[in-house]
């Protein structure tokens, strides 16, 4: 089992070879945003120097190279979550447009007074906040989905909730931000449709961890965010199913989204145009295209492989020190390592963290119920990407053991 | 700036045993003052005779710069006249939030004992290390902001 990222592939990514404070970087701040490695800058960077066009409006050779490369972006980001259809793909600026313009569109047709969103206890706040706009429109109610004290999701709870009927929306992240539980969204899902409810997805954590197959698993909608799996910030997309899709109002309107306008009758372009108004961030696509190629050549395994040895190494560590609780232990979690310390309150961790070169979030991670739920104010998190080596977990423990030593 | 004038002694102490952490029911003017960064909740109390600030106290959670800072300030400005504990707050943030060094040349620091071993600061001084560390020093204004909210409006304030 590997427990180094081989030198080529960490070198690959330019922002980490850096010294911080006179210390090597160690950017264990992986599930805020992840690294971008060479090969996604200079995709970026080669389609403004060469290809620089608007799409889908010019009949020159730049924009049609542009198009070209828009579109075959969209079917990357299709066949790597074994989308049946490009077109089930909508590119938006991230994740949290991405369930805003579900709950938006779908909620605005779907949900109605005295219905009911289900959304579990652990969500990030994008897709919670979403779901109370879109139900305090309609008269319907948000109930959260309790979880256990490993912050593994309460699917019996779920599941009598889902029972008592009116549940039109279950919405529930792949995996947590906060705590690492990977949830089982292909059960969530067959639970959520037996009882006429469609689900969610939140798969910010997700994709640069997991194997996704939204055929298999059946999701109606699954967000995904560019910038958590090597790719641009300020990009994303949104997977939903054709059939939701086709009926679903436009989220923004404008140029690029319509077939026809007068002042008589407008008529609303086909699926994905319908949900893209507006010049769209083609660097960003191309990019995030690039990224989940950068995934698929060196491979899920040995991602996975990597940062759960690591995530395993950094958690064992961890439990050594006295004073140390983690935060999330749910069985078969990913590398995301969430922890308080009795001596000192995380900000304290992280800034002393930040003095050894070590990059770590600290705070609520936009979850204020879950940590309400496990009696934290807020954690210090360590999450681990591909890229990560034992020096950092090093390092990590170095500081560690500095905030026990000061504050002890 | 390093870490240990981040975090001197004094710091430490007053964040491991903060002084007048306690509910004061008599209290003449409350405030909450709430970081949503980092989730650190403050309620400031404070009694109010005349124009002195008789007595003064907190309750709340958070890291040990939030909390030294409340400790102290509560020390700070009990027995003081109003004026004077306005005027404390003023030279109190405006000290946490003026950069003096110029963010990367760490060489040039002597500035900070220039500028701010205010006399009138005091002891409080030392927490205006935290100007060169900008993402905390709304950990250092969090009960100084609940405190003026407190004499002001008496409600609840954030540091976002």
């Amino acid at each position: 089992m590997p427990t180094k990222a081989p030198t080529d592939l960490r070198s690959q990514f330019p922002a980490l070879a850096q010294e911080v404070n006179g210390k090597p970087l160690a950017y264990l701040d992986n599930a805020s945003t992840t690294q971008r490695p060479a090969v996604v800058l200079e995709a970026m960077q080669c389609f403004y120097q060469h290809d620089n066009a608007n799409v889908h409006r010019g009949v020159h050779a730049l924009s049609q190279r542009a198009t070209d490369e828009f579109d075959a972006a969209r079917s990357t980001v299709a066949k790597f979550i074994h989308a049946s259809n490009a077109n089930s793909v909508i590119f938006t600026k991230g994740c949290t447009e991405s369930i805003n313009l579900v709950a938006a569109t779908w909620g605005f047709q779907n949900i109605r007074e005295g219905d009911r969103v289900l959304v579990s206890t652990m969500e990030h706040h994008a897709n919670i906040v979403p779901w109370q706009v879109a139900t305090e429109r309609a008269g319907a109610v948000v109930e959260p989905v309790p979880i256990f004290d490993d912050c593994s999701l309460d699917m019996e709870a779920l599941e009598s909730m889902l029972k008592k009927g009116r549940a039109k929306v279950v919405a529930v992240k792949h995996v947590c931000n906060a705590s690492g539980t990977v949830n089982p969204i292909g059960e969530i899902t067959k639970l959520a449709h037996e009882h006429g409810a469609v689900v969610m997805i939140d798969g910010a954590q997700g994709l640069a961890h997991q194997a996704v197959d939204v055929q298999a698993l059946d999701v109606d909608f699954y967000s995904i965010a560019s910038h958590k799996v090597y790719g641009p910030m300020g990009f994303g997309a949104l997977y939903g199913k054709p059939e939701h899709l086709e009926g679903m109002p436009p989220y923004q309107t404008g140029g690029g989204m319509i077939r026809s306008v007068s002042f008589e009758e407008t008529i609303y372009a086909a699926v994905p145009d319908k949900f893209e108004p507006g010049t769209p961030n083609v660097a960003g696509a191309i990019g995030l295209a690039r990224a989940l190629d950068w995934v698929t050549e060196v491979g899920l395994d040995r991602i996975q492989a990597v940062e759960h040895e690591l995530g395993r190494s950094c958690t064992e560590q961890l439990q050594d020190v006295p004073g140390v609780r983690i935060i999330g232990t749910a069985p078969g979690k990913a590398s995301i390592v969430s922890f308080v310390m009795e001596q000192a309150h995380p900000h304290d961790v992280g800034t002393i963290l930040d003095s050894e070169g070590v990059a770590v979030r600290t705070g609520q991670h936009c979850c204020h119920p879950l940590l309400d739920r496990m009696g934290v104010p807020a954690t210090t998190r360590a999450s681990i990407s591909v890229y990560n080596n034992e020096e950092d977990i090093d390092s990590l423990m170095r500081g560690v053991k500095r905030v026990a030593q000061l504050f002890g | 700036m390093s870490l240990s004038e981040l975090y001197q002694e004094v710091i430490l102490d007053h964040g491991k045993n903060p002084r007048n952490l306690r509910e004061m029911p008599d209290a003449t003017h409350v405030a909450e003052g709430y970081n949503p960064l980092c989730g650190d909740q403050i309620k400031v109390f404070l009694r109010v005779a005349g124009d002195v600030v008789e007595d003064a106290s907190f309750l709340g959670r958070g890291c040990a710069i939030s909390q030294a800072s409340a400790s102290m300030m509560t020390q700070a400005i009990k027995g003081q006249t109003l004026a004077k504990a306005e005027e404390l707050f003023e030279n109190f943030r405006d000290a946490v939030t003026t950069q003096a060094d110029g963010g990367c040349d760490h060489s040039s620091e002597p500035t900070f004992e220039d500028a701010f071993q205010d006399e009138s600061l005091g002891v409080l001084s030392c927490l205006t290390g935290v100007r060169n560390y900008p993402n905390r020093i709304k950990c250092a204004v969090l009960a100084w902001h609940a405190m003026h909210s407190a004499l002001h409006e008496g409600s609840k304030v954030t540091t976002e």
